[in-house]
């Protein structure tokens, strides 16, 4: 069995008479991104703080690819904090020094790098995270979302194995979050980190994880993959989940997995057996790249803006759509049959090609000299009331996927 | 035998909450004493850091180099109202000749060392405490530790350093100035002789003079920047007030206090070398 990175083993820890955390076991694993949520004082920051060292714990050990940290000696305890990045949640840079000096500061207080090997590192750093032109400005000229990549610049610029992002996106709106969650997700596949984020955007957070932990009161009351959760019956996560979704639900106008599933049971369970109903699928194929060219906050007004159009569509023939993944919606149509699908996808598919693109792009705000060649895929299946699982049927969709409109730059041009 | 339980658990019950509010804040102040203590000496120890050079120019360009103006305007006036004030003391005893003395002794052993101090506390030291306190509430000081750099290397170990570099030099030119002030009116004001005025200040002045007033002025530089850096560092831990609001109380305790201390560490260290 693989040895996880960081693990927890009946970890307690009390301020005064709060109990900040109680008897928590977990495991992270090495490479994945996980995500804890949970409401406000349930103990979040406070594990965060155990693994980067800010807080000990006063019983049960902490272990790091198996070895306790408490027993680790002074040169072995080094190596393990140099090796983990702590993005605060009000970002904490230096104010009285420059956005460069602050990157590179990590770097000149612990390291013996030469002044030539940090200013070449830290400009690195800067240009993948498109920081170039505000290097020697002071963290308050910028915005908040420019300070968040100046405090993952610090972060990622000591290459650590292990970043600990403390609620990367508070205060920041719905595009905005999303535009950080999927840099957040890119950097880690770029850079091969470990990703520990605390984050309240249920369901979007679950897009980029890999594992999610639930804490409440200082107790882990689950910890399994995002899928796992959606499964998950529990009074308070539901309470909690439930709130989060209603103002996302609120701001973006698609429905979240979990209000999806509900719908989607509800409307089934009024049919009756062995009656059909069609899902559809539709992706923006190479969304990362496309990410990466807009950057990550038009490529989140891209895919809003595609969601609300696909809604708007279907909604008139009685389909409700939800986001699936990061780049993927789906559309339930409780009254339709494969044939009427069928027709209702081919005029869709030119209606997209001839005008939706457009209004697509235009809703997003894309500037006329930015452009990247996109499609958009879409595919659908037919199933039975009772006959299998939903999951199932969306699998069946997205095997027959086949591209339905593309964005071609020269046209556009 | 009653009634002289009755008065006697009374006036326990009078003194108790007296005494136990006396001694909880002793134990307090022994508490941060102690903690004062370390805190310097661990600060002290981080001084020799090899990466601490850089840093230590910068902030001896802040606490020395930016207080230089303050300090030639205060010493400049001082000089002169020592001057003015000492030459009429002196005409009514027939002896104005020693005025040179009579400054350079008064500003060289006691007001340059302490009056530096206490701009320099005022200027630099309030700024100290303002500064360590905001990275503080802000957790810049938490995201230090989180790089591994260690806070009081970094933000409290130069600025001890370059407290000690920078209050002897300010001092000497505190004193230098100021017996400029003292020539202004007692020579050019009150028509005292040039000559006479320099002679008497070579004359008077002893090498012992200067280095009492070098010692002190170093005295007060580790205790200034120290009670300064302290009460920035820990304005998290204060009970009276949080954020905003514990930075300016801890900014007015460190002026404060170190006021305090510079007068009472005068009066030690004089008592010591005379």
């Amino acid at each position: 069995m693989k040895t996880p990175l960081i693990e927890f083993q009946k970890v307690s820890k009390r301020f005064n008479n709060h109990v900040g955390l109680d008897r928590v076991d977990l495991t992270i694993d090495e490479g994945e991104i996980s995500t804890i949520i949970g409401k406000s004082g349930s103990g979040k920051s406070v594990l965060l703080k155990h693994i980067i060292g800010l807080l000990t714990p006063d019983e049960g050990t902490i272990l790091f690819r198996g070895r306790p940290i408490q027993k680790m000696g002074k040169s072995e305890r080094d190596g393990y904090f140099s090796r983990i990045s702590y993005m605060f949640q009000n970002n904490a840079l230096f104010d009285s020094i420059t956005v460069f000096e602050n990157i590179a500061l990590p770097l000149r207080q612990t390291t013996h790098l030469s002044q030539k090997a940090i200013e070449e590192r830290v400009r690195a750093r800067m240009e993948q995270m498109e920081l170039t032109d505000v290097a020697q400005k002071y963290p308050s000229e910028l915005s908040g979302g420019m300070q968040k990549r100046v405090a993952l610049s610090r972060a990622l610029v000591t290459d650590p194995k292990m970043v600990l992002f403390d609620e990367p996106t508070t205060g920041q709106d719905v595009i905005r979050r999303n535009a950080i969650l999927s840099m957040i997700a890119q950097y880690q596949r770029q850079f091969g980190f470990t990703a520990v984020l605390i984050s309240h955007d249920v369901p979007d957070v679950f897009f980029i994880s890999n594992r999610i932990l639930a804490l409440n009161q200082g107790k882990i009351i689950f910890q399994g993959t995002p899928e796992q959760f959606e499964e998950f019956e529990h009074p308070l996560i539901d309470e909690f989940v439930q709130s989060l979704e209603d103002f996302q639900e609120h701001l973006t106008g698609i429905q979240t997995k979990r209000q999806f599933r509900a719908r989607n049971q509800m409307g089934l369970r009024r049919k009756r057996p062995q009656e059909g109903y069609v899902v559809a699928l539709f992706t923006l194929q190479d969304f990362d790249q496309l990410c990466e060219h807009m950057g990550h906050t038009l490529g989140q007004e891209v895919i809003n803006a595609m969601g609300t159009y696909i809604n708007k569509h279907f909604g008139a023939v009685g389909g409700f759509s939800a986001r699936q993944s990061k780049n993927q919606f789906t559309t339930f149509l409780p009254f339709s049959n494969l044939n009427e699908v069928e027709r209702i996808l081919k005029k869709f598919a030119m209606d997209l090609q001839e005008e939706g693109l457009r209004t697509i792009q235009a809703e997003a705000d894309i500037p006329h000299d930015l452009c990247f060649p996109f499609a958009i895929l879409s595919g659908f299946a037919e199933s039975k009331t009772g006959e299998e699982e939903i999951d199932l049927v969306f699998k069946k969709a997205e095997a027959s996927q086949k591209e339905i409109a593309r964005v071609y730059c020269e046209i556009r041009r | 035998m009653k009634t002289f339980r009755d008065k006697g658990s009374q006036s326990i019950s009078f003194f108790a909450p007296i005494l136990t509010s006396l001694g909880r804040t002793t134990i307090r102040w022994v508490n941060e004493l102690g903690a004062m203590v370390l805190f310097l000496f661990r600060a002290f120890l981080l001084i020799f850091h090899p990466k601490q050079f850089p840093i230590i120019i910068q902030q001896v360009y802040f606490i020395g180099a930016k207080s230089a103006l303050i300090v030639i305007f205060v010493g400049l006036f001082t000089g002169m109202v020592l001057g003015l004030q000492l030459f009429h003391t002196l005409v009514k005893f027939g002896s104005a000749g020693v005025l040179g003395t009579a400054v350079a002794l008064s500003l060289i052993r006691e007001l340059g060392p302490v009056l530096t101090a206490i701009m320099i506390t005022g200027r630099a030291g309030s700024s100290m405490a303002a500064e360590i306190g905001i990275q503080r509430i802000s957790e810049q000081i938490d995201a230090l530790h989180t790089m591994r750099v260690d806070p009081l290397r970094y933000l409290v170990s130069p600025r001890i350093a370059a407290s000690i570099i920078s209050f002897p030099l300010l001092t000497a030119f505190f004193d230098l100035i100021g017996i400029l002030g003292g020539f202004v009116t007692g020579v050019i004001l009150m028509g005292l002789n040039a000559g006479t005025y320099f002679h008497h200040v070579r004359a008077g002045v002893e090498m012992e003079d200067i280095t009492g007033g070098f010692a002190k002025a170093v005295v007060f530089a580790v205790l200034v920047s120290m009670i300064c850096c302290f009460q920035g560092y820990y304005t998290h831990l204060r009970r009276d007030s949080y954020g905003a609001k514990a930075v300016g109380l801890s900014t007015t305790s460190a002026v404060v206090i170190s006021c305090v201390v510079i007068l009472i560490a005068d009066y030690v260290v004089t008592s010591l070398l005379l």
